[in-house]
């Protein structure tokens, strides 16, 4: 065998000698004691089922009670505080695949291109503009292949083409001023996103008009959509129908349905 | 007894003394120890509930060769018999509010460890890897005699550093996936954002697994080994003597570790 077995005697009391000094009580002692610490334990449970209960009996906010849902604005802004204006990693061409469709919520009839447009709303519900796709090909183009992911759990690289939202964003900064909300519907307004503006400031936020070199598919969001790795899927709306500015955070379709409203990555 | 702490007892160097053969109660476990267990014991089920929640949302993971699946993760009875069915927001909401709890738990855990030095009754030293055997078929029964051993015995120290390190890996893989962006590189750490996905799922199990094998140790070790985790103390017959070098100072005598009586269980 090897030189590490030693007579079990010397083991003893190597593993003996390792010990620190362990206090002993009388047993009258550790009676009063163990009692003290069995009520302590009883207590600690009856404290733990009641602060459960607690819980679960808290009025509902959108779905989930209060305190769950002040502690996802917590911890928003905790990673608002620790890094948000940090950038997902960016892939290489090859490794993008074809996404999965997923969200069919406001884009389940098929639409003729040709006539959709897109209202731009200022934070006073004025219309700043009635924009058909011809703006956002000639806003500066770029590609960006970036992991999406979704809220359920399974993510894909994709290469999104598009622009920038702050790039179209710049053709309206001067009137709508400092807002602090951005919010986006489908044509049908059955599906509606809000956004901070930072969020969507946000280099990597893309007003995606391909997948790849082509134009997006219907069931992709053709002809604009949203796209960013810095978010889970549910915020990036697909055939978008409006972009307006807001004063107040917007109404969000999955966050009145039990989820983070902010859903940052 | 391999679980049991008792045998660990006759501990060296107490400077409080009984006369021989009266029972007194040992500390095994300090109050923090005691309070951090109990604490984490909620929290790690309540973790584990709700990230199941999110799991089903995307549960992919199975055991198999190609497309043949000899286990998948998880047969439908075990969602129906749970109700996680369709509650992938609430479990987030859940999972990102105690989240926090357990990380504090446990990193006041890893901070009493360190600064108390308890962790080398936990840390397996260069004999650990043949005494756990030896502890393993002592504790199947094909082996008469257990190893010598401190606080833990060698296969309690394997497995308690194991959890540890897994509980480590589980919270840095649960916030590889909750902020891949934000804490970017992280992900990569895990082969990025499924890697990570899958190694928080595989630790979660790793960790239910240990907890079966921990309940049938506890029940085996009996009652004065369970009510030490509440109480702290273990009763022994015999006051603790000194089997190490330079003999005892007291007069009790150098009582081996076969001398020491247990009397609780």
């Amino acid at each position: 065998m090897n030189d590490d077995r030693t007579d079990p005697s010397d083991r003893e009391r190597e593993l003996r000698a390792r010990l620190d000094d362990a206090p002993t009580i009388p047993v009258e002692e550790f009676r009063k004691r163990s009692r003290r610490s069995f009520l302590t334990g009883a207590a600690g449970l009856g404290a733990a089922y009641v602060g459960w209960q607690w819980l679960q009996d808290q009025p509902d906010v959108a779905g989930i009670p209060k305190p769950l849902r002040d502690t996802l604005k917590f911890n928003e802004d905790v990673w608002r505080t620790v890094s948000e204006s940090r950038s997902a990693p960016e892939h290489p061409i090859s490794k993008a695949t074809p996404i999965q469709v997923n969200g069919r919520i406001g884009i389940r009839n098929e639409i003729d291109l040709a006539d959709w447009t897109v209202r731009v709303e200022g934070p006073d519900g004025e219309v700043l503009d009635e924009l058909d796709i011809s703006t956002f090909e000639a806003l500066p183009q770029r590609d960006m292949v970036i992991e999406h992911k979704c809220i359920e759990g399974w993510s894909s690289i994709v290469h999104w083409g598009g622009t920038r939202f702050s790039d179209f964003h710049a053709r309206y900064a001067d009137r709508v001023g400092d807002v602090p909300y951005v919010s986006l519907e489908t044509p049908d307004g059955l599906y509606y996103v809000g956004w901070d503006m930072p969020s969507i400031m946000h280099p990597q936020t893309m007003l995606a008009l391909r997948q790849g070199t082509e134009p997006l598919d219907q069931d992709h969001g053709a002809p604009l959509r949203l796209a960013t790795p810095n978010k889970y899927g549910i915020k990036c709306l697909k055939r978008i129908g409006v972009i307006r500015y807001a004063r107040e955070r917007p109404a969000d379709y999955w966050a009145e349905r039990s989820y983070d409203w902010h859903a940052g990555l | 007894m391999s679980i049991d702490t008792n045998s660990a007892a006759s501990d060296a160097g107490t400077t409080e003394s009984a006369p021989p053969d009266e029972p007194v109660a040992r500390l095994v476990h300090p109050r923090a120890i005691r309070w951090l267990h109990w604490i984490n014991f909620p929290l790690l089920f309540i973790m584990i509930w709700s990230g199941l929640r999110i799991y089903w949302a995307e549960d992919v993971y199975a055991f198999g060769i190609g497309s043949w699946q000899w286990f998948a993760f998880f047969p439908d009875a075990v969602y129906e018999t749970l109700e996680l069915d369709r509650r992938l927001a609430r479990g987030m909401a859940f999972h990102f509010a105690f989240g926090w709890l357990f990380v504090i738990n446990g990193a006041i855990y890893a901070v009493y460890l360190l600064a108390t030095r308890e962790w080398r009754r936990i840390l397996p030293d260069r004999h650990a890897a043949r005494e756990a055997k030896d502890v393993v078929l002592h504790d199947l029964h094909l082996r008469t005699t257990a190893p010598p051993q401190g606080k833990y015995n060698a296969a309690q120290r394997i497995s308690y550093t194991v959890v540890l390190v897994m509980a480590f890996v589980i919270v840095l893989s649960g916030f590889a996936i909750y902020k891949p962006t934000q804490l970017y590189p992280l992900p990569l750490l895990f082969g990025g954002y499924q890697g990570a996905r899958l190694v928080h799922f595989a630790m979660t199990i790793g960790l239910l697994l240990f907890f079966v094998v921990h309940l049938l140790q506890v029940a085996r070790s009996g009652w004065g080994n369970f009510r030490s985790m509440i109480t702290g103390y273990v009763i022994e017959r015999r006051p603790p003597s000194v089997a190490a070098e330079p003999a005892a100072p007291t007069s009790a005598g150098a009582a081996s570790v076969s001398d020491n009586v247990e009397v609780s269980s």
